[in-house]
């Protein structure tokens, strides 16, 4: 599935940031994990199953579509990698099927997972069935409510969702409950991490399960457009779905880098999910990375109207490309994610995610910055079916914007 | 010797276990949390672990959550924490150790060391950081100046567990089960020989703690360790008073006596000769 002219990915580098901050008892587990991965990474039956799964399953390679209305009205050549149209409906399900793959290989028959959106929760639901793993999925209390079809296709699938209500009810809080049943249950449990983020292994490991995008990406653009793109654009929250389209692009300096943060109400009202942006450098969970907070250290409620983006932290590989200047972070608000859903849907016939809204928000700066004869690639990290319910309640049932 | 290990040698010399009990800071708020703490100390306690509130408590069960978002609903940050340290140096001079996550650590910066020491923090414990991290994550200065206690898993290996003891000062802090603190009792494993090699690969203390709740548990601690640590319990046995419309100070005091007295060895069981 991949041309000859696609080189290996870039090497996996978080400078300063990433470690493995975690208290000591899931030392030896996270060192077992790594371990682990780095094994089965090598070993050509796993690489084997891990591929048959992706393309019998999850229906991999995903397609390269044009854009052709929607490159008109940005002013540059608009080409989309359709991870929305991976089974589940997001990227997410490349990673689970990684780490289940790997948490049978390691004989735990117990998955725990977070969900914000419910996309990462549905993904590990679904390979858990398929793999006839356990799954146990956390998710905040207030992201269950605004996420009720993915809460349904997760009961239907056998996993038991847990809502969680302490802290501000969304990911976070998600996560840090996922870790006090990891820190429980680790001898039986591998916990199915949902980004780039957490403590090392977790950022590489996601990472390199989510190469299969831009490795294919960069094929298909080379195929198409007999050249490579000038940009690529992705969404970032914990930053999975961008880490795996710009790992195909690393290694290419003249290929522009952006991830899109999610700007909530805008940036200095303070209600907004923009780590990259307006976050300082902490230790939040198990990693060293730009995170959100006050100045007594405190871990900042973010806020976004797409639950995947709704996360005060972001992978160290987003914080180191963002300090050596390789990619650049944009943002956008919840209305100009809106105003974008609207616009791809009426002329391209797509219904974006509302995560996947925030980077196509950006997409007429970006081609300002290539020109029109510029190419850009965006990342439809995943489709807008989930978000339906919350933004028909938002925008009333005649869905104009 | 540290006044931490001061402490550990004068419950030897006693023939008995140290005990070491955790507060949550600033719980229910700074005015009760001293006085809580001053009960805790005045009852019994040798050693003060203080907990440092934080938004995203990863490793505490929900007792400590809560007091943590008591704690912070009030106001705690971690500069009011040392104030309240400060304020409870005029009444004991029992050693106290700083029990927290890293990231408010963080924020102090390059202060970290001094402001410790200036509001007389005998011992500090990043939860989320180990002993061997701990110079390129507070500094070199901090690393030196401050005494950071060692923490151990239930699974930790042995190698590691020797490398941590050596590492430590203080006392080591071994955890007694996996899990978040507080979940109910039982203990993992051998951990008898855990506490053995600990205490074979150094010379700090070693103290016990997680799902310590009543004086069985202690008594069985301190048959094998130096010392036990009980933080959920008294947390949630001053919730319960804060509850009932109390100031929580005599609940605090009954539970560290009655565990205490769990804690007296026969003289041929002493740990160190």
């Amino acid at each position: 599935m991949t041309g000859p002219a696609t080189p290996p990915p870039a090497a996996f580098r978080t400078g300063p940031f990433g470690g493995r901050f975690v208290a000591e008892t899931l030392v030896p587990a996270v060192e077992a994990l790594a371990e682990a991965f780095d094994d089965a990474w090598a070993d050509p039956a796993f690489q084997a199953a891990y591929r048959d799964l992706l393309e019998t399953y999850v229906g991999r390679p995903t397609p390269l579509s044009t854009a052709p209305r929607l490159s008109d009205a940005v002013g540059a050549t608009v080409l989309l990698k359709r991870e929305d149209l991976a089974h589940t409906g997001s990227h997410k399900i490349n990673n689970c099927v990684g780490q289940a793959l790997l948490a049978r290989r390691m004989g735990k028959r117990r998955i725990i997972a977070e969900t914000g959106a419910g996309q990462h929760g549905v993904a590990t639901a679904t390979v858990c069935a398929r793999l006839g793993l356990s799954c146990t999925v956390y998710m905040g209390a207030v992201d269950v409510e605004r996420q009720r079809l993915n809460v349904f296709r997760m009961r239907m699938l056998g996993a038991t969702v847990v809502p969680v209500e302490s802290g501000t009810g969304t990911l976070k809080d998600a996560i840090n409950e996922a870790l006090r049943d990891w820190v429980t249950n680790v001898d039986d449990t591998h916990y199915v991490l949902g980004s780039v983020m957490g403590p090392d292994p977790y950022p590489r490991i996601v990472r390199t399960l989510h190469e299969v995008i831009g490795r294919e990406a960069r094929a298909q653009v080379l195929a198409t457009a007999g050249r490579l793109p000038d940009a690529v654009v992705a969404c970032v929250g914990g930053g999975s779905n961008a880490m795996g389209i710009f790992s195909g692009f690393l290694d290419d300096p003249a290929v522009r880098l952006y991830g899109v943060e999610a700007a909530g109400t805008g940036l200095d009202g303070g209600r907004h999910a923009a780590t990259m942006a307006r976050g300082r450098v902490g230790i939040f969970h198990g990693m060293r990375s730009l995170v959100l907070q006050d100045d007594d250290g405190q871990i900042q409620e973010a806020h976004s109207i797409s639950a995947g983006l709704d996360y005060p932290g972001v992978g160290p590989e987003h914080a180191y490309l963002a300090s050596t200047g390789r990619a650049e972070y944009l943002h956008a608000t919840d209305d100009e994610a809106l105003a974008a859903l609207h616009e791809v849907a009426s002329l391209e016939g797509i219904v974006l995610a509302l995560e996947t809204a925030h980077a196509a928000a950006r997409l007429r700066d970006v081609a300002r910055v290539v020109g029109p004869g510029g190419i850009v690639l965006l990342n439809v990290s995943g489709r807008g079916d989930k978000d339906m319910p919350q933004v028909m309640a938002r925008e009333g049932e005649g869905g104009g914007s | 010797m540290t006044r931490v290990e001061q402490a550990f040698a004068a419950a030897e010399e006693e023939g008995r276990a140290t005990f070491v009990a955790y507060l949550t800071a600033f719980d229910p708020d700074a005015d009760r949390s001293l006085a809580l703490l001053r009960a805790a100390a005045e009852a019994g306690a040798d050693v003060l672990e203080v907990g440092v509130p934080f938004s995203d408590p990863t490793a505490d069960g929900p007792a400590i959550q809560a007091a943590m978002a008591r704690a912070r609903a009030a106001g705690a940050t971690l500069p009011r924490v040392l104030d309240l340290v400060a304020r409870l140096r005029a009444h004991t001079s029992v050693p106290c150790v700083l029990f927290s996550y890293a990231n408010p650590l963080l924020r102090l910066g390059e202060a970290l060391a001094p402001r410790l020491a200036d509001a007389g923090i005998d011992a500090v414990l990043a939860l989320d950081v180990s002993v061997f991290d701990v110079p390129a994550v507070f500094g070199a200065r901090a690393a030196a100046d401050l005494a950071w206690v060692g923490l151990c898993g239930p699974r930790t290996p042995d190698a590691r567990a020797r490398a941590i003891a050596r590492r430590a000062r203080g006392f080591v802090y071994q955890i007694a089960r996996t899990g978040v603190t507080g979940a109910g009792g039982g203990r993992d494993g051998d951990l008898a020989h855990r506490v053995a090699v600990l205490r074979a690969a150094g010379p700090r203390p070693v103290a016990v703690g997680f799902g310590v709740r009543r004086r069985e548990d202690a008594a069985a601690v301190a048959a094998i360790a130096d010392g036990v640590v009980v933080g959920s319990h008294l947390v949630q046995r001053a919730a319960a008073a804060f509850a009932a419309g109390e100031d929580g100070a005599e609940a605090v005091a009954e539970a560290v006596a009655d565990l205490r007295a769990g804690l007296s060895r026969p003289p041929a069981r002493s740990r160190r000769a």
